[in-house]
Parts: C-alpha cells; sequence; structure tokens
C-alpha cells in the first residue's frame, strides 16, 4: 500500500515518532546506562565524579554490576529465572490442547468468538487480575473459605505470599500470550499433511508427535518468548501475591528506586535485566530466521 | 472420524472449557462479591449497593479517574496521530531506515515496565523535570505510539493498493486519493487502536508508579495503595467497574478490527 508515496513524505511522517522515541525512549535508556557506572549520591542522587578519566581506569563505573553479583542479589536473579521458566512451561501445557481445540477442532463459526474470549481478560487491568487472586487465595480468601466450609481443612492454608501464588498469578496473566501465536501456528497446519500421515498408518499420538507439534515450533518458540521476557521482568504478580519472600528483579529494581534511593545500582540491575530479554531476543530472532519466514506465525 | 478421534474432542473440549473458566472465575468472583455485604470475609452474606455508593463518596478515588481520563485522553490523542503517521510512512517498502524503525516501534512493547520506568525517572531528573500528569502523559505515549503504529499497519497492510492507484490514475492529488481512500478504510483500524491504547493507559500502573507525582495520582495506582492498606470490598466494586468499562471498550476494538477492509478480490482464496 501506499507505494506511490514519495519518499519525502514517507520520512515526514516517521520523523515525529522517532523524535518521541528517540528524545523520551532512547535517551532515556542512555541516561539510565550512564548512570548505572556510577555511585549513589549522599541525598539519593547520583555522586558527580571529579576526574573522569581516573573513575573509568580504575574500573569503578563496574561497582554497581560487581555487586549484583553478590548472592543476595544474584539469588534475586535465579529466582525470577526459576519462576519464569516454570510459568512458561506451564503455560505451554495449559494452552497447547486448547489451542489446539480451537484451531483443529472448534465448530468453524466459533472460532473467532472462542479466541475473543481469550483476548479480551489479557486487555484488562494486570493490577485488578492479580488482586482477584489476592482476593481468592488470602487466608479469609474465597479459596480458604471454601475449603473450611466443606470440611476440608480446619485452618485456612498460608497459599498467599508464596512461589506456588506467583506461579499461579503468573500463568494466570501470561496465558493468552502462549494461546494465540500456537493457535495461530496450528491454525496455518497443513491438513493433508496429518491425512497423508494417517494413510500411511501412523496413529493419533505418532501424528502429533512427527508432524503436529515439529510443525508448530515456530509458534511455540514465539510463545515461549511471548510469555517468558514479560515473566522475568514483573513487577505486580510477585509485589502482590509473592511479598518481601518472593522478590523478583522487577521488584529489586522498583526497591533500588523508590525506597533505597540508589540509583545506580538500580539502572545497573535494570540493564541487566534488559541485556537478558534482549539476549533471549537475540535467540529468537536467530532461530526465526532458521525456521524461514514463512513459518512463523 | 473414528471413535478414538471423537474421545479425544470431548477431553479437548473439556479441557478448553477449563481453562476459559481459569480465565474468566477469578474476574467473575471480584464482581460477584463486590456485592457482597459481609465486610471481611469472602462468604455470601447478602447483596448489597452499599460499597459502589461509598465509591460515590471517595473524593480521592473521583480525583484518581479524573487523572486517569486526562491522562487517557492525551496520551491516546498524541500516540494515535504518531502511530498512524508512522504506519502510513512504514508503508513504502524500499524505504531506508524501515528495519530499524520496526524494531524502535518494538522495543517500548518488549522492555520490561520496571525499565522503561526506571528510565524515564531517570531522565526527568536530569532535565529537572518535576514529576506530574505531564511526566504520566509522556511516559503513556512512550509505550502506546507502538501499540498504535503495529495495528494501523497490519490493517494499512490488508488494504488493496490498486485502490489507491486507481484514485491516483483518476487524477487524484496523493492528499485526495489518501483522504477519501485510505482513511476511510484505515478508520476502523485506527479507532480500534486508540480503543486499545486509552485501555492499556487507564489500566498502567509500573510506569505510572514510576514516574507520578505527588496529587498525579491516576486510578491504578490509588487502587494499588488501596490494596496495601488492605483488601476490602470498595476494591472489588472499583475493580468490576474498572473491568466492566475496558471490557466495552475492548469489545467495541474487536469489533471494529474484525470487520474486513474492502478487497475486491476477497472471492479468489
Amino acid at each position: 500500500m501506499a507505494s506511490s508515496k514519495p519518499a519525502k513524505t514517507a520520512y515526514a511522517l516517521l520523523l515525529p515518532t522517532w523524535l518521541v522515541l528517540g528524545v523520551f525512549f532512547l535517551l532515556p535508556l542512555a541516561m539510565m546506562l550512564i548512570v548505572s557506572g556510577g555511585q549513589r549520591g549522599l541525598y539519593g542522587g547520583v555522586q558527580p565524579v571529579a576526574d573522569l578519566g581516573a573513575y573509568l581506569r580504575s574500573g569503578a563505573w563496574l561497582g554497581n554490576y560487581a555487586r549484583s553479583c553478590e548472592w543476595m542479589f544474584a539469588r534475586i536473579g535465579w529466582r525470577s529465572l526459576w519462576l519464569a521458566a516454570l510459568t512458561t512451561l506451564l503455560c505451554l501445557a495449559v494452552a497447547f490442547p486448547m489451542a489446539y481445540f480451537i484451531a483443529l477442532r472448534a465448530p468453524r463459526r466459533w472460532k473467532s468468538v472462542l479466541l475473543g474470549l481469550v483476548v479480551i481478560p489479557f486487555w484488562t487491568s494486570f493490577l485488578i487480575r492479580t488482586y482477584a487472586w489476592m482476593f481468592i487465595l488470602r487466608s479469609e480468601g474465597l479459596l480458604n473459605q471454601a475449603l473450611i466450609g466443606l470440611g476440608v481443612i480446619d485452618r485456612p492454608l498460608a497459599l498467599l505470599y508464596t512461589q506456588l501464588a506467583v506461579a499461579v498469578g503468573l500463568v494466570y496473566g501470561e496465558l493468552p500470550f502462549m494461546i494465540l501465536p500456537l493457535y495461530a501456528a496450528l491454525e496455518k497446519l497443513d491438513r493433508s499433511l496429518l491425512e497423508a500421515a494417517a494413510d500411511l498408518g501412523a496413529g493419533g499420538a505418532a501424528r502429533l508427535l512427527h508432524v503436529t507439534v515439529p510443525l508448530t515450533l515456530p509458534g511455540v518458540a514465539a510463545g515461549i518468548v511471548l510469555v517468558f521476557i514479560p515473566s522475568l521482568g514483573q513487577f505486580i504478580v510477585s509485589d502482590l501475591l509473592g511479598g518481601a519472600r518472593t522478590m523478583l528483579i522487577g521488584n529489586l529494581v522498583q526497591n533500588q528506586f523508590a525506597v533505597a534511593r540508589n540509583q545506580p545500582f538500580g539502572a545497573a540491575l535494570a540493564f541487566e535485566l534488559t541485556a537478558a530479554v534482549l539476549l533471549l531476543l537475540l535467540a529468537y530472532a536467530l532461530y526465526a530466521r532458521r525456521c524461514g519466514e514463512d513459518a512463523l506465525p | 472420524m473414528t471413535p478414538g478421534r471423537d474421545g479425544s474432542r470431548l477431553a479437548l473440549a473439556a479441557h478448553t472449557l477449563l481453562v476459559y473458566l481459569f480465565l474468566y472465575l477469578p474476574i467473575a468472583v471480584l464482581a460477584v462479591f463486590s456485592f457482597n455485604s459481609a465486610q471481611q470475609t469472602a462468604v455470601w452474606r447478602g447483596f448489597t449497593l452499599e460499597w459502589y455508593r461509598q465509591l460515590l463518596h471517595d473524593d480521592l478515588l473521583g480525583q484518581a479517574v479524573r487523572n486517569s481520563l486526562v491522562v487517557g485522553g492525551l496520551a491516546t490523542l498524541a500516540s494515535t496521530v504518531l502511530g498512524t503517521a508512522a504506519a502510513l510512512g512504514l508503508g513504502r517498502r524500499e524505504l531506508r531506515g524501515r528495519r530499524a524503525s520496526h524494531a524502535l516501534l518494538l522495543l517500548p512493547v518488549i522492555l520490561p515496565e520496571v525499565v522503561l520506568g526506571a528510565a524515564l525517572l531517570t531522565f526527568f531528573g536530569a532535565i529537572a523535570l518535576r514529576l506530574s500528569l505531564l511526566t504520566v502523559v509522556i511516559a503513556h505515549v512512550v509505550f502506546s505510539v507502538s501499540y498504535v503504529a503495529i495495528v494501523v499497519r497490519a490493517r494499512l497492510a490488508g488494504l488493496d493498493p490498486s485502490l489507491e492507484e486507481a484514485a491516483r490514475d483518476l487524477g487524484a492529488s496523493a492528499w485526495e486519493s489518501f483522504r477519501r481512500i485510505t482513511l476511510p478504510l484505515a478508520l476502523p483500524g485506527i479507532v480500534a487502536s486508540a480503543l486499545l491504547v486509552f485501555t492499556l493507559s487507564i489500566d498502567d500502573y509500573v510506569v505510572t508508579s514510576f514516574v507520578a507525582g505527588a496529587g498525579a495520582t491516576t486510578l491504578p495506582l490509588h487502587i494499588y495503595s488501596m490494596l496495601k492498606v488492605g483488601v476490602t470490598p470498595e476494591i472489588n466494586a472499583v475493580s468490576t467497574l474498572l473491568l466492566a468499562v475496558t471490557i466495552l471498550l475492548i469489545a467495541l476494538a474487536q469489533g471494529l478490527l474484525q470487520r474486513p477492509a474492502a478487497r475486491p478480490r476477497e472471492g479468489r482464496r
């Protein structure tokens, strides 16, 4: 579309966005990168550096990054990675059969409705959806009241402020991000391949393992990326459902900026998170290129 | 259809139903219990509109809602204009810097919100811009432009290029053919993306929490502070209202996006 549009107009149309994103997105990131090499000032700002050359040569600018490797902070990173991985696996397990059903087994005229029902929750407030789980999982919450009422337990279970609660909240929030790419990949599946496999004597499980799954791997990869990254950088779920005991990187960054007032350290942590995200994206991009453009959902 | 296939179909359908229940029950529970007359527990005691009535008298809440609407309106306006322009500009395939533009537009969406919030806080501090509603609007525009550009771009890509070419052949200028052909066809996509970023704006917590100053409390920030004090039925009530509004807007946007653009070649599939 618009191939007749002269290049000058196209550049003019893109310029405002480049300006806004350049000034209010790229520039702040660059500033934060610089701040991450600094030290916390007395009153919370950044301590000015007298001799920049000496400062750089001494390696002090790596101080915050070195500090983040201390176990107290590194364990938060490992915990974030672990929870993100767990969430991704759970989402995959839950989403695949559902996406399979909607794409390949559901009546055709219901497909858009079924998909719409998946999409709607994911556009609503993440805060509220996470609060709903607070309401359900807390000691006086719905689940405990129901279990006590049914006589299953005598005293409320401590479900809130655990890793389990965070995992549940994460799966709940990220599930649509897994369902949609899987659906897109499954929908594009060439059914004649499945029929051919059946004609050659392959049973249901064999068809699934040797035809369906390999062909939908690009969708699986996309889903993994779309779930893992937000889970890694999560703030709300770990804050509301995890509490102080289940602090993740996102909470630590916020803590450094808002509470500890150590912007340089917080900035370093933020960039480590960013690096992890970008590495994952790079891996995905390389994988996608290997699959070939048309294989992507 | 072999018998085994029917059995597996049923199992898949049951699984799907359970997942839908999982997705919607928590929200439904919130809504139901916003009418519960019991204050502290999640045991149903009776129907009441008391919590909604209390919302009406909550001045802080009213201020937060007003702030959210102002921020949402301004951010939506700015990002829709910017994003639509970007989407139009990206239409030209041989454009240099097209890939870089795509990458630039994807970054605010992909990077974790805490990173974006922290970067903006650092930036505003460095240029000594006091935190206020303006800083919130700026932050919202930053992450919203991408969404508009992506949605409108997708919409434009689905349009038949021969329509605009035909208009040009018939003597229309570039501006005229844009105004009378492209724009009306792209409009559902533009409006839908505006609705989407508006809901993103009124729902946003993380980025806003970094860059909102005193007195710039938006609805999610207010709800969060309510949550930190303790779980109360008023939170259920305000959450239910916010959910209802959001779902309505999203359903509208979905409806707009699903309407197909005019495609003379649609019959051939």
